[in-house]
Parts: structure tokens; C-alpha cells; sequence
């Protein structure tokens, strides 16, 4: 915990992908500085990027703030990681296959039956069905930390619905608005293809029946939801409707929507909308959100989901602990992310380890999300501690364990000049015909001081993410 | 184009163009009450314009009288009036924000910033806001907004159904201000032709920015006859009844031939519009303005309830 990797700064010398950003930084007075943080600001406001990142809720018309300092990955750097999100996107989507038909990874004791198929995100009504391609988890979110020069970790999965690529592209544009400069004077690879891929990638998953050109939709729960603004930035930017399930209806075993000029057959929904809200007659009878028959239609082949339904299964914290185990089973190879080391409360030798360094580690619940209900060992009171000992030993099994990351920093913008500040980063892996991977991510920065919590709820902002060519 | 979107967009227009009522209502009233003789004072002048507007029940429940402070708090600032001017705002921002992708950002720009401005107005204390700084700011907006859809939208289906929308507001609303009229005279016919009438009907042709156009088109003397002639029948008048019929048919055509199809919305607006060209004026007020304008207030929601019939519900 006593020293942080510093992305630009390595031994009081400057990292070479950061070369260039010394002399601009250096050079820019704190005057031009605050005019360009305050063109930046009204420039989103004016786009009206509002909203909360990976559901934190909150205001919805609530800024994020954004950090002008980028943060730069060195070519090869991105190659290394670019081919350890890709191999682990194959090998969850590998995984999903399996376990929706024979389970051949249960069946050879590498993963425990109880953790896939008691799961409460394992659908069983999607068992034995075969989505197009075979692929469930089409947009995989992998969020990783740094915490050396080689060492990356991978914090969680996020096989369902990852949200926050709209400020990946959105930070991009507004830093090449405002000082286009930079951009001549570093070779920054472009991430603007992404809507693109998306697009191909969706339509490269369309039904078989699909007649012509698929009719893709984004499926959003209308514009209450923290995540609108994306939604709809991304039918915009590929060129498609947004809808909600009020605006889907089910005849004859297809999918339609409800135009001017009558009914139009979908052929593929992104859906921004979870499981449970999709077909009221499948899942929650409450649900007004979804489309009645929907589920009926995507059984017989008439209409593609993505994500597939039933595809949480991978992502959920207790079968985190097996993504490399899956990377082994199916593709045979050694994977070349690593998971952060975790223990998990159900096995009672390494319960008995988590109960002795709860003071050291930060303890989870298996289906929690959003930095709720955990304990940070080093930054909690010997009370806390001990009532979270307590709901430990109560249900072991709703528990991990992991050790507190020394997470890397990047030099950010704050008051009183430039200051290191704790970052993790998620990028945006396609997965259809092929698997496309954008150079480039959402980099999330923790703004206050030695906070390590990058949540935009406490206090967190966006960076920039460069990709250098070679 | 989705169905909701076409709503949408339709909706829109028309909170837009109810936020440009409400406050050529207020200007009105203002107006009427300002003028020294009337002969029960303004109490009776105000309360037309609640009629007019047809909230005055509603009214009556939440305020009691309607003296000029409640008037302004009730169509400008009253979240609980559906057609006031924050109302009307706040919801056609709403519309907007849903169908964000279906509008330039000039238009979405024109838009957020009356509503934000909006917002900052709420906040600040009444005192310092004077009914004719409400008046102006609300058709200065509802003008940014109109200015940024011609000047950036493309010209889609989508853009005949803010047209629409627009239209049929329009029309709803210029009847409605000259039935302010009927209200405010009725209480004393022999008010009919005198000074205190010509007051009345001019200060009608100023709220709807249209006075000077007036003496452009016509010269000489106020008559109820000409006022009613350039508001109801005369072809340019920008928002007269009979230029918003024509547009309402102009933009459903329009669709019938992107389509293909003509609807039930087509034969409604185009069984309107030659009615409106068979009327003449002496045939109005034989008939009563009233009547008339009841009748013609009913009709245009005659088509609006098509319009949403054949394109807005989306089970054609």
C-alpha cells in the first residue's frame, strides 16, 4: 500500500508514452487552464451527457466531471491487453454455450454445479437454446486495475449490459475540439469506429429467417433511466431506433414495432433492460418495461437478444474466481489477464484466512454491485470490522474476500496544479462473427486525494484513454 | 418512424407553441385591465381570460379571486396548471429529451436553455420580475426554438408532425383568444362598435403581435368586422385560423404522399379546410363568433384525434 505505480512519472523520469504531455502541461498557464475546464463543462452540459455511470443512479441531470489530462497506453502495452480481454471475452462466451447445453465444465469438476446452476442469474428457460453464433455476452466490459508497469488485474466482468461507452467516444471528441494540437503531435489511434462495430456486430448475430437487411433496436426502459443519454447516443450514432417495450409488440411468432406507417419486423434488440424486465409473461408478470411473448419469439429463432438472456451467469462474483479455470478448459491456453487474487467465505479454509486480515482486505458480497454493502479492511474502524465479522460468519456464503490494490495513477488536473490520482479503466469488447476491440476504454479517475474509490458517486471523473500507434 | 417518436414530436410543438398562449393570455389581460373605464373593473376582464384559456374552475379552486398576482402565478409559474407556461416548457423539454436523437442540437440547444433559463426565473424573487419581462421571455424562447427547427431540421416526416403539432396548437389558441372577446363583452352589449370595443380588439391584435400587420393588410378604421376578417379568414395572416388549416393539410398531404397512404387524418383537415373557404365573414358573425369559434375549436381536435388515430398509436 506505501507506493502507487505512476503511469507518466517512473523514477523521476517521464514514461515514454507520456513524452509529449510534459511539454503541455508545462506549458499551459492556469488561466488557459480554466478557461478550457470550463469550455469542456459547457460543452457536455450543452451535448447533455448526463448521467450516472454503471447505474449509480443520482441526479439525471447530474455532470460527470471530466479530467483533461489523458491517460496514454503505449502500443504495446494495448497489444498485451487487447489480446487478454479478447481471450477472456471468448472464453466467457465459451463458457455461457456450455452451461446453457451439456455443462461440460461441471461435468468435469471444474467449476461446482451449485455456483452455475443455482445461480440467480442462470435462466432456465434459456437452457438448451442455441443463440445465433453461439453468443451470449455481445458487448463484454472488463474492468481492470494497474498496479505496475506489467501487472494488470481484472476486477469483475460485466457480461450483460456495460454502460459508459458514450463517455469513451464523447471525452474523445471534446479533447480533440479543444486542443487539436495534441492530436497532431501524438499518434493517438482512433476510437470513433465503435458505433460501426457495434452495428456490424449486432447485425452479424440477426436470425437466420432474417430477410435482407436486419431491423436492429436498442431496447432502453425509457427516459427516466441514469443511462438515457447513452441509449440514445448510440441509436443515433449507428442509425437506429431506441425504443421501449411500449413500442414492441409480438404477432405470428415476430417482433414489431409500432411506426407511422404501421408495423416494422425487428430483426435484432439491444436491449439496455435486465432479464427480468424483458417478457412479463416469462419472467416478472409485473414488469411494464418489457414486451409480452418476446421470450417465446427469441426461443424459435425469430428475433436475436443482445446480451442473450440468461448471460449474468458469467459475471456474478462467485464465478469470477473461475474465469481463468474457463480460459484453461476451452481455449486451452493460459490466461493472460489475471484475476485479483479472492477468497471465497463458502470454503472454510479460506474463511478462516479473510476472518483473520478483515483488517487488510475488502470483503464483498457475491451479488452486490456499485461499491455497495463491502467493507475496506484498512479503511474501516475496529467496529465496522467487527460487525461485518459478524454478517460474515452469519452467511459465509454471500461473501468474498480480496486484497486492498495498490491502484496505479495518472497526473490529473486538481486545484492547486497536477497531482497524481488513482485510475482503473474498462474497455469495450464486440463479440459476434468476430471479436473487435476499439483502442481505447472508459479510464475512470478518483479525484479526491487518495481516495481509491473511482465511482462517480464519490467523488470519481473520466479521463480520456489514448492508445498510441507503433 | 416510430409512432412515439412522431407523438413526440407532435407534443413538442404543441407545449411549445401552449407556452406562447399562456403568455399572449397574460398580455391580454394585462391589457384589458390596464384600460381606465372598463365599467366593472378588472376582476371581469380577467376571469374572460381564464374562460378563454378554460381553466377558470381550476382556477377559482386554488386561488379564489382572480386578481392580476394570481392570474401571472397561475399561467406563468403554476406547476399544477397544465397549460402554464413552466408547465407547457418543462413537458415540451421532456418530449424533447425522449426523441433527442430525432432533433438537431441547435434545436435541442433552444430548448434546454429555456428550460434552464426557466429554472433560474423560479427561483428568483416575483417582485423582480415584471409581467411584461414573463410575456417577452416566453415568445422570445418560443421563437429561438421555432427559428433553430426551420433553420436545421431536416424536412422528414418528422418535421411534419412538429408542424402539426404546431398548427393545430396554433389554431386552438388563436380561436380561443378572440372568444377572450365574446367573454370580456358580454356582460353589456351596447360595449359593441363604442371606443372601449376598439380598445379591446386592438389590444387582442397586439397580443398576438399582429397590430401593426393589421394596419398593414387593412388601413383605416378598427371594425370587429375586419379583425375578424384578418383573424379567421384572411390567407396571410401568420396566425390566423384560416393560414393554419391550410398548414395542417399542406403537412398531412405531405405524409400521404412519403407513405403512400392517405388516413382518415387527411380527409378530416381537407373536409375543414373547405369549409373555411366557404364562410365568409358576414356569415360568421350571422352565426354568432361564439358559436363559431366553439365549433371550429372542436373540429381542429376533430383532426388531431385522427392524427393520433392514424399515425401516432402505430396499429394501422
Amino acid at each position: 500500500m506505501s507506493t502507487y505505480f505512476n503511469e507518466m512519472m517512473d523514477r523521476g523520469a517521464v514514461r515514454p508514452p507520456y513524452a509529449q504531455l510534459q511539454g503541455w502541461v508545462d506549458q499551459m498557464p492556469a488561466e488557459l487552464r480554466n478557461l478550457k475546464q470550463a469550455e469542456a463543462e459547457a460543452l457536455f452540459r450543452r451535448i447533455g451527457i448526463t448521467f450516472a455511470v454503471y447505474g449509480e443512479g443520482g441526479d439525471p441531470d447530474r455532470l460527470i466531471p471530466f479530467d483533461m489530462f489523458p491517460r496514454v497506453f503505449a502500443a504495446q502495452e494495448w497489444f498485451r491487453l487487447e489480446r487478454g480481454i479478447k481471450q477472456r471475452a471468448r472464453a466467457l462466451n465459451a463458457f455461457l454455450a456450455d452451461v446453457y447445453d451439456r455443462g461440460e465444465i461441471v461435468r468435469a469438476g471444474r467449476i461446482p454445479a451449485r455456483l452455475v446452476y443455482l445461480n440467480e442469474a442462470y435462466e432456465k428457460a434459456v437452457a438448451g437454446f442455441r443463440p445465433p453464433k453461439g453468443v451470449y455476452s455481445h458487448i463484454v466490459g472488463i474492468d481492470l486495475v494497474r498496479t505496475g508497469p506489467d501487472e494488470f488485474y481484472v476486477l469483475e466482468d460485466n457480461c450483460r449490459t456495460p454502460s459508459g461507452v458514450s463517455y469513451m467516444l464523447e471525452n474523445r471528441e471534446i479533447m480533440m475540439r479543444m486542443f487539436p494540437e495534441l492530436f497532431a503531435s501524438n499518434r493517438i489511434q482512433p476510437v470513433e469506429a465503435y458505433p460501426e462495430l457495434l452495428r456490424s456486430t449486432l447485425a452479424s448475430v440477426a436470425p437466420a429467417n432474417c430477410p435482407g437487411e436486419p431491423n436492429i433496436v436498442i431496447l432502453t426502459p425509457g427516459h427516466f433511466n441514469s443511462a438515457y443519454y447513452e441509449h440514445s447516443f448510440l441509436a443515433d450514432m449507428m442509425g437506429v431506433e431506441l425504443v421501449e417495450g411500449q413500442d414492441l409488440f409480438v404477432e405470428g411468432g415476430q417482433v414489431y414495432m409500432r411506426t407511422t406507417q404501421g408495423p416494422k419486423r425487428v430483426d435484432v434488440i439491444y436491449r439496455r433492460i435486465d432479464d427480468a424486465f424483458l417478457d412479463p409473461l416469462c419472467f416478472r408478470p409485473d414488469s411494464m418495461l418489457g414486451v409480452p411473448g418476446l421470450m417465446d419469439v427469441y426461443r424459435s429463432g425469430g428475433v436475436s437478444i443482445c446480451s442473450a438472456p440468461g448471460a449474468g451467469v458469467a459475471d456474478d462474483k462467485a464465478v469470477y474466481t473461475y474465469v481463468p479455470e474457463m480460459v484453461r478448459f476451452y481455449l486451452g491456453e493460459e490466461p493472460i489477464l489475471q484475476n485479483v487474487p479472492t477468497w471465497q467465505c463458502a470454503k472454510a479454509d479460506e474463511l478462516t484466512h479473510v476472518l483473520e486480515n478483515l483488517g487488510d482486505l475488502v470483503v464483498k458480497e457475491v451479488h452486490g454491485s456499485g461499491g455497495y454493502g463491502m467493507l475496506v479492511g484498512p479503511k474501516s474502524t475496529k467496529a465496522e470490522i467487527e460487525a461485518f465479522r459478524a454478517k460474515i460468519i452469519d452467511a459465509p456464503d454471500n461473501y468474498i474476500a480480496q486484497p486492498t490494490l495498490a491502484l496505479s495513477t495518472v497526473p490529473s488536473f486538481v486545484e492547486q496544479g497536477v497531482a497524481p490520482r488513482h485510475v482503473d479503466l474498462r474497455p469495450y469488447c464486440l463479440v459476434g462473427e468476430r471479436i473487435e476491440l476499439v483502442p481505447g476504454g472508459l479510464t475512470r479517475v478518483a479525484l479526491r486525494e487518495g481516495s481509491l474509490v473511482v465511482n462517480s458517486s464519490q467523488g470519481g471523473g473520466v479521463k480520456d484513454t489514448w492508445v498510441l500507434a507503433e | 418512424m416510430l409512432s412515439r417518436t412522431a407523438e413526440n414530436l407532435y407534443w413538442l410543438a404543441r407545449y411549445m407553441e401552449r407556452a406562447e398562449t399562456a403568455a399572449r393570455l397574460l398580455d391580454v389581460g394585462s391589457r384589458i385591465a390596464m384600460l381606465p373605464n372598463s365599467e366593472q373593473g378588472y376582476r371581469n376582464e380577467w376571469e374572460a381570460l381564464l374562460r378563454a384559456g378554460g381553466s377558470a374552475d381550476a382556477f377559482a379552486r386554488r386561488y379564489g379571486d382572480p386578481v392580476q398576482r394570481n392570474i401571472e402565478s397561475h399561467l406563468f409559474f403554476d406547476h399544477e396548471n397544465p397549460s402554464s407556461v413552466v408547465s407547457s416548457i418543462t413537458r415540451a423539454r421532456e418530449n424533447g429529451r425522449i426523441v433527442r436523437t430525432a432533433l438537431t442540437t441547435q434545436v435541442w440547444d433552444a430548448l434546454n436553455t429555456a428550460f434552464q433559463e426557466m429554472r433560474e426565473m423560479e427561483r428568483r424573487p416575483r417582485s423582480a420580475q415584471s409581467l411584461s419581462v414573463l410575456t417577452d421571455w416566453t415568445m422570445r424562447h418560443s421563437a429561438l426554438v421555432r427559428g433553430a427547427i426551420d433553420a436545421t431540421l431536416l424536412r422528414n416526416d418528422g418535421w411534419d408532425f412538429l408542424n402539426l403539432g404546431y398548427v393545430l396548437e396554433r389554431a386552438d389558441s388563436t380561436a380561443r383568444l378572440l372568444d377572450v372577446k365574446y367573454y370580456v363583452l358580454l356582460p353589456n352589449l351596447s360595449f359593441v362598435g363604442s371606443g372601449l370595443d376598439n380598445y379591446q380588439w386592438r389590444t387582442l391584435l397586439r397580443a398576438m403581435s399582429l397590430h401593426r400587420a393589421f394596419h398593414w393588410a387593412y388601413g383605416g378604421e378598427v371594425t370587429a368586422a375586419k379583425i375578424a376578417d384578418f383573424l379567421i379568414l384572411n390567407p396571410q395572416t401568420p396566425r390566423g385560423l384560416r393560414p393554419c388549416v391550410q398548414a395542417m393539410t399542406h403537412h398531412l398531404d405531405r405524409l400521404a404522399q412519403a407513405y403512400g397512404a392517405v388516413t382518415p387524418a387527411q380527409e378530416a383537415a381537407q373536409a375543414l379546410r373547405d369549409r373555411m373557404e366557404a364562410v365568409t365573414i358576414q356569415g360568421i358573425l350571422d352565426e354568432g363568433l361564439h358559436e363559431f369559434l366553439t365549433r371550429f375549436i372542436r373540429e381542429v381536435s376533430g383532426v388531431g384525434q385522427k392524427i393520433h388515430e392514424s399515425y401516432l398509436g402505430g396499429d394501422l
